[in-house]
């Protein structure tokens, strides 16, 4: 393989170990050629960025691949696994592998979506609607239960009657001002996916 | 993880418990079989379920969900009696040799100290004898004395034989004597073990216990801080180890400072009631000893001009929860009509149970829910769930499109500590906003209310800092700088946790990540991987310390200390955590300064973090014991033979119980069989159902049966089952199989089923089969009782029947 280097080799991913397997049998070369003229062919020109899995926690390195269509939009062309990694090593898991199906889909939630009580369906919503609304209903819900001192007459200063879950998809620093801002509430109800 | 991924290839031997990372860690699972082909590693599997791991472990034992405290607790009576452990490492290297005061007891399956009516423990008893001036405990470094740690331990475990264990976890006893066998063989200096695990050990109500018993064992066999060893735990979500570690955790402020209590007043309060206590003279106490540089540093962040000295840096601002405020506790709160809302970001409650029937009525008992999520979820759609009545159903609803993993850069944590970046690679489909944004824009509407209105104590509100170029949207780059800290009196980024003041001139948003973004740039970016292995690995240890970055300190062997003997050779040469070569310490990032000799007279313990400076076999960190024992789950076919009168848990928390509300725990007579849930390589929890390869790979809800019991029940693999349980049930096709069977307890024949997490009433599979997803939801199954210590559901051991339909 003179002209296609490991690294290049690797990132056709599981047509990759396909053809590693034959390769004993001779057609290494004619292989990795056809899958270099794929490769061109699909990500030509293409802009090459780093990410991770977005689904359990090993962590393996993946390899995004877009273009700017004459539109302006941005295309995702190919996710694979990133062969640098020393956790992954290029390699990826059947949901690593569609991550780009979870990535771009149909079945998005395409704008704010307000239920009011009793309703029997979904409105859509402007987003100045359902943030003005929140506001006041956690405004309305922090005076309606924050407690500034027990019956043993400590300071205590606590919202007891909103919780906040969620954060296990959240980057690091996205969790951290999470805990940051609902901390700052007086939220005591705090909690994401590590105990369940 | 104590140690990392990669680090399972240094390994001899491997024990899987509670976990099946073959199928759920696939890549993670590379490592392990490297140990195998590489060095020869044997690989020992317990698990109800043989598995895909199983199929290429050395050995495979079917073991009955929920039991593993007597497996563990059966290798630990092996090593003590037939004196197998790490005598060196034991002697020195954990309180083995610490006196235990005088009262200490355990009878019939309670500790000292036990109330039956607050089905609590008052722990006093629990703890050492110690020395009346300095505080210090007694220790008999000939571990003779009849109240040390290591004689109490090994009369508590004399009781876990090899016939006992037999009969609680139903391995047969002549199987537990070859893995007690090889265990043994890794008390040698030069042998090393890893011991993984995931969800199937820490969701039963001896959760905490279980991950313990795995410790004990590993501390015996001198395998904590070496590489190839450690307590490693699988996690499940791509950032789950992050923010935790940031603290979206009601018990704990960012880097595992516990969250302030009602009564104290101050700082010194708070550190008195929550940092440890130096126990020895040799021990560092670095924890306990910063403890206050690292919450001031954090108010400082937080609170910024408002956090001052005279107000203890705004210590009041801190909210103090009256009593555990955990996942349960919300919808128990909603249940009792005390929670208005919840706001829930990429995680769905209906779902992730435990009780989804209970969870779907304590959500239509809050006034309002937020569902922040880039997909539909069964939390967001609740309110017309197949089966109920929208009208009825009066909680206000708000759904949030929220960006993508890949439409936002940042970092996430893997499950070995390791902080790694990732760009953001394409703008946000649609309307969809970042989560971050739009918390920030409802908290300054909030604060704009508190501006314009009267309100409850808004100060915490009006200070909180948001030193960000746009402040409604802060940049993740922003965030990790800030999380970092600086030094306010220079402007410079901190280097180290080790420089973090108490004075409020140093600012941190989480004081284990200090250190991971300097003023030379952002090291959670860094990319110095297996392109170049003899620059990027110079140990050949496989820490490559230049990708990514790890915490703490880009540590990737954590208690790195304890590798090394008392001299500072590594215990396998072969295999080095760090070395001291006469100068320094080299090799992976020592837990220890730099160039402290091991042998001056001052040196200090090798467990830095905490007050004895050594591993803890005897703890009073725990509600429900200082050592570990098995009890069973509390819905179990069998009483516990080791103790019947106290058969489960005597601290686990009955929540439904202690609301006044009736138990809803099922009897054998009724459930005759035992149930536990699991994932499958092909899916994610939830989020999965809406990926359409993912649904055509595994396309429809099922359980797995045993043959023995579905011919017993007429029941052919793809027939129609109903599974049940006292709170809800399932229907959906039954896969008879082998990779289930029976087992022998306690004198009986008990049958396991198997039940796949994943399906509910939201997805494609539901969108093609809308009646039926209804009974989709493994989680209507699982009981609301909790862990006495951290408050886990048990959903991996309960008690089911079983019907052909």
């Amino acid at each position: 393989m003179p002209t296609v280097t490991r690294r290049d080799f690797l990132k056709v991913g599981v047509a990759g170990a396909g053809a590693l397997a034959v390769a004993g049998l001779g057609f290494d070369v004619a292989l990795a050629q056809s899958t270099k003229v794929k490769q061109n062919l699909r990500i030509a020109g293409a802009k090459e960025s780093h990410s991770i899995c977005p689904y359990c926690a090993v962590g393996c390195s993946l390899v995004a691949y877009t273009r700017q269509n004459s539109d302006g939009s941005v295309q995702l062309l190919q996710i694979e696994g990133d062969p640098d990694s020393p956790i992954n090593e290029g390699r990826l898991c059947p949901k690593g592998a569609t991550a780009m199906q979870l990535a771009i889909s149909p079945r998005r939630v395409e704008s704010p979506q307000y239920r009011a009580p009793g309703a029997r369906g979904w409105k859509s919503v402007s987003w100045d609607f359902v943030m003005g609304k929140i506001a006041q209903n956690i405004k309305a819900s922090r005076d309606a239960t924050f407690v500034t001192t027990d019956g043993n007459g400590n300071t205590v200063n606590r919202t007891e009657g909103i919780a906040f879950a969620g954060g296990a998809a959240f980057s690091s620093e996205e969790g951290y001002f999470a805990t940051k801002l609902m901390r700052g509430l007086g939220l005591v109800y705090l909690e994401q996916q590590a105990r369940v | 993880m104590t140690n990392h991924w990669r680090d399972i290839k240094n390994a001899d031997l491997i024990l899987i418990n509670g976990a099946n990372p073959a199928e759920a860690h696939p890549v993670g699972f590379q490592w392990f079989m490297r140990a195998k082909l590489d060095r020869g590693a044997k690989i020992i599997h317990a698990d109800p379920r043989f598995t895909r791991t199983s199929a290429v472990a050395d050995m495979y034992l079917r073991i009955r969900t929920g039991s593993d405290v007597a497996y563990f607790g059966g290798l630990i009576n092996h090593v003590l009696q037939n004196n197998l452990f790490h005598d060196e490492y034991v002697r020195n290297y954990t309180n083995a040799s610490f006196i235990v005061k005088d009262g200490y007891a355990f009878n019939e399956g309670l500790f000292s100290g036990y109330d039956p009516t607050k089905r609590a423990y008052n722990i006093a008893t629990w703890s050492y004898e110690t020395d009346p001036a300095t505080g210090y405990a007694h220790r008999d470094l000939t571990l003779q004395h009849p109240r040390s740690v290591f004689q109490l331990m090994k009369t508590h475990y004399s009781r876990y034989t090899p016939d006992a264990v037999s009969s609680i976890t139903g391995i047969p006893a002549a199987d537990f004597g070859k893995v007690a066998d090889l265990v043994g063989q890794m008390g040698a200096p030069d042998k090393v073990m890893t011991i993984v695990y995931a969800v199937g050990l820490t969701h039963h109500t001896t959760g905490g216990q279980l991950i313990r018993s795995g410790a004990l064992l590993q501390l015996l066999l001198g395998n904590m801080g070496r590489p190839g060893g450690g307590m490693n735990a699988e996690r499940g979500h791509a950032n789950i180890q992050g923010n935790t570690d940031h603290a979206i955790s009601w018990e704990i402020l960012p880097g595992y400072l516990k969250i302030p209590a009602p009564g104290q007043k101050n700082r010194d309060d708070y550190v008195a009631q929550s940092a440890s206590k130096k126990q020895d003279p040799n021990s560092w106490n670095f924890f306990g000893l910063n403890y206050k540089k690292f919450l001031t540093s954090t108010l400082k962040a937080w609170y910024g001009d408002a956090a001052t000295k005279d107000n203890e840096f705004a210590f009041d601002f801190v909210p103090k929860p009256a009593s555990n405020a955990s996942w349960m506790t919300i919808f128990d709160q909603a249940l009792k009509a005390k929670m208005q809302g919840l706001i829930l970001s990429g995680m769905t409650a209906a779902s992730i149970g435990p009780d989804t029937n209970q969870v779907r009525q304590a959500l239509a008992n809050l006034k309002w829910l937020v569902v922040m999520d880039a997909l539909p979820t069964t939390s967001s759609e609740f309110w017309h769930a197949p089966g109920v009545d929208a009208s009825k159903v009066q909680t206000e609803v708000f759904m949030l499109p929220c960006t993508h993993w890949i439409e936002k850069d940042g970092s996430f944590v893997n499950s070995g500590r390791w902080s790694q970046w990732k760009d953001q690679v394409l703008p946000p489909q649609g309307q969809a906003r970042h989560d971050h944004w739009i918390l920030s824009d409802i908290f300054h509407r909030v604060k704009a209310l508190y501006q314009s209105q009267n309100g409850k104590f808004p100060d915490p509100i009006m200070s909180l800092t948001f030193d960000y170029a746009d402040p409604l949207k802060p940049t993740l780059d922003e965030l990790a700088k800030e999380i970092n800290g600086k030094d306010l009196t220079t402007g410079k980024q901190m280097t180290s946790f080790a420089l973090l003041k108490d004075d409020g001139t140093t600012t941190t948003g989480d004081w284990i990540y200090t250190g991971s973004y300097l003023d030379s740039g952002n090291l959670m970016k860094r990319r110095g991987g297996i392109q170049d292995p003899a620059t990027n690995d110079p140990t050949g240890m496989g820490f490559y310390p230049n990708w990514a970055w790890s915490w703490p300190l880009n540590r990737r062997v954590m208690y790195n200390r304890a590798s090394a003997d008392l001299t500072g050779k590594p215990w396998d040469p072969a295999r080095p955590g760090i070395s001291w070569n006469g100068a320094k310490w080299v090799g992976d990032v020592p837990d220890y300064p730099p160039t402290m000799s091991p042998t001056d007279p001052n040196a200090y313990l090798p467990f830095i973090m905490n007050g004895e400076g050594v591993g803890r076999l005897f703890s009073n960190g725990m509600n429900d014991g200082p050592f570990p024992e098995h009890y069973e789950p509390v819905e179990s076919p069998v009483q516990n033979p080791l103790h019947p009168t106290n058969s489960s848990s005597p601290v686990a928390f009955y929540y439904d119980q202690a609301a006044g509300r009736p138990n809803r725990f099922g009897t054998p007579q009724e459930f005759p069989y035992i149930a536990t849930s699991y994932r499958l390589t092909e899916h994610e929890h939830y989020v999965t159902q809406h990926v359409p390869h993912l649904v055509q790979l595994q396309p429809k809800p099922f359980v797995e049966i045993p043959e023995e019991l579905a011919s017993s029940k007429g029941i052919k693999s793809g027939d129609q089952v109903r599974v049940s349980s006292k709170r809800g049930k399932v229907e959906v096709l039954a896969i008879v199989t082998k990779r289930l069977g029976p087992l022998t307890v306690a004198g009986q024949t008990v049958y396991q089923i198997g039940i796949p997490i994943h399906w509910g009433d939201v997805g494609i599979s539901a969108d093609a089969d809308p009646t039926h997803g209804r009974y989709w939801l493994a989680n209507a199954l699982t009981p609301f009782v909790g862990d006495a210590n951290a408050r886990t559901p048990e959903f991996k051991a309960f008690l089911v029947n079983l019907e052909k339909m």
